[in-house]
């Protein structure tokens, strides 16, 4: 969140509140037709909000009408990142951060697992060749719960 | 750091995961307009990319394309993609200086011929064999056309590089031409801008490092998946030009209400550029959304193209024309909207006449 929000500006009238609506609408309707995808064939579907002409009113009413889930998962990795399965199954909202807690990143991801939270192959290999050489030391130096938050 | 180096070799020696690199990707080809499908492809190609060698040239310029740019606080998308080139030549922040800062330059064109970037933030002057601005006891058209001889390609950062900008502006007192008028053998990517947004700078030479190849580019030069859409059709005003509510003044009830600006001058109807989806100030807002229309700064010849403040309909070009181009990007509301703007504006120029 930027210190600009801290500035008391306030914009007036009740249009923008009537518009976020219209250009939220389509997006719904699009998730709709992804999530029958889904359990249909198997397919998933990205769709990027920063990609959409859509004002700080139209994405909180997005966001607002997808609701909170049962599941929200948080990344450390490059700054913060929030996983979150929305109220409805298989829609999941995902918020990159970077180190200053700027969004640089927003998707919603139609899909049973957002590809983020699969741990890849290149890590673990690496991380089991940590592991044998420590447990190959005697795990003397540092602690194996030292986990990189790049 | 080896200098040899892949760039998925150098984030995971600084320790960065599968994971931030996958998000790294992602947030670009995002910024690249990017559909998020590529995102693995992008991926691949940034893994295997390899650290290429820069010269920045820097010529009638105010220094805001490269301030914009160096600004960015780390650690962001453009400084990750920033701090894996190798800048060897920009003399406004090089620690060397003088013969020295020269030597630099030409060692870098000499060890990477053929395979090195170009990027040109300035104007060029021509008048007077291009006396009015010089670097090195060179003309800023020596120094061109001597560095870019043997580049891979040329990147013109900023309007003044890309069109002439505002040292082209009437009169043109130094003869200012644009990158493109004096080189004709090597590619040249436009990124224009007054000053570009970072994220597309970066986002070019991204688009370069992962897949090896220049990007497609429109009819001026700039690369379609920034300047592919103009700023009016991503607008999120938008929809209020389709219902034909306009502000009318800065301070009235439409502008407070976040009507479209557009007859209070807004250029998003004929400005090519990325500022209503990638936003400025890392996404936090731009021109648009504070208040005050573009002023189509990423098009050529901006500055001479009538007021800012003077709807499209009122324009330098003749009525007729303005009208024409109004009913091309809008529909029958935005053109009646363009009658009332041009009277009005007409109306405007009366009362300051009287």
């Amino acid at each position: 969140m930027s210190s600009l929000d801290a500035i008391g500006v306030r914009v007036e009238g009740p249009d923008l509140k009537a518009l976020a609506r219209r250009n939220a609408e389509p997006i719904l309707h699009e998730i709709r037709h992804a999530l029958a995808r889904l359990l249909e064939s198997g397919e998933e579907t990205v769709i990027d909000l920063r990609g959409l002409p859509l004002s700080d009113f139209d994405q909180d009413f997005l966001v607002g009408e997808l609701g909170v889930g049962e599941l929200e998962c948080r990344l450390d990795a490059l700054g913060k990142s929030v996983i979150q399965e929305t109220a409805y199954h298989g829609v999941w909202l995902v918020t990159h951060f970077n180190a200053g807690e700027q969004i640089i990143g927003r998707f919603v991801e139609v899909t049973f697992v957002p590809a983020i939270l699969k741990s890849d192959p290149i890590d673990i290999r690496s991380d089991l060749d940590r592991l044998t050489e420590r447990l190959a030391a005697g795990l003397e130096e540092g602690s194996a719960g030292e986990v990189d938050s790049q | 750091m080896p200098s040899n180096m892949t760039l998925g070799e150098r984030l995971r020696k600084q320790g960065v995961s599968r994971r931030g690199f996958l998000k790294f990707c992602a947030a670009t080809a995002s910024m690249m307009a990017l559909p998020p499908t590529a995102v693995s492809a992008l991926a691949a190609g940034l893994e295997k990319a390899r650290r290429p060698s820069v010269i920045w040239l820097s010529f009638q310029e105010c220094t805001g394309c490269a301030e914009a740019i160096t600004r960015s606080e780390a650690p962001t998308l453009e400084n990750l993609i920033f701090d894996y080139i190798s800048l060897d030549y920009q003399h406004t922040i090089m620690a060397a200086s003088g013969d020295a800062a020269e030597a630099a330059r030409e060692k870098a064109m000499h060890e990477n011929e053929g395979k090195y970037i170009v990027i040109v933030d300035g104007a060029i002057p021509l008048k007077d064999d291009g006396i009015y601005s010089t670097i090195a006891g060179m003309t800023n058209l020596q120094i061109l056309k001597d560095t870019v001889k043997h580049a891979a390609a040329v990147i013109s950062l900023g309007t003044c590089a890309a069109y002439g900008g505002i040292p082209k502006a009437s009169p043109n007192p130094t003869g200012a031409a644009a990158v493109s008028e004096i080189i004709k053998d090597k590619p040249i990517i436009n990124v224009p801008g007054c000053p570009p947004i970072p994220v597309v700078i970066t986002g070019v030479i991204a688009q370069y490092l992962a897949f090896g190849k220049l990007p497609e580019l429109d009819a001026l030069g700039r690369p379609k998946a920034f300047y592919g859409q103009n700023i009016h059709d991503r607008c999120y005003r938008r929809p209020f030009y389709e219902r034909g509510l306009f502000a009318e003044t800065f301070d009235d009830e439409g502008a407070k209400a976040g009507w479209c600006l557009w007859k209070l001058g807004c250029k998003g109807p004929i400005t090519y550029n990325a500022c209503a989806v990638t936003k400025w100030n890392y996404g936090t807002s731009f021109p648009i959304q504070a208040g005050h229309g573009c002023i189509g700064c990423s098009e050529p010849d901006f500055w001479d193209k009538g007021g800012f403040y003077e709807p499209l309909s009122a324009g330098t070009f003749s009525a007729g024309g303005r009208l024409a181009a109004a009913a091309a990007v809008g529909v029958a509301v935005g053109v009646g909207s363009a009658v009332l703007a041009r009277n009005s504006q007409k109306a405007l120029h009366h009362k300051e006449g009287a």
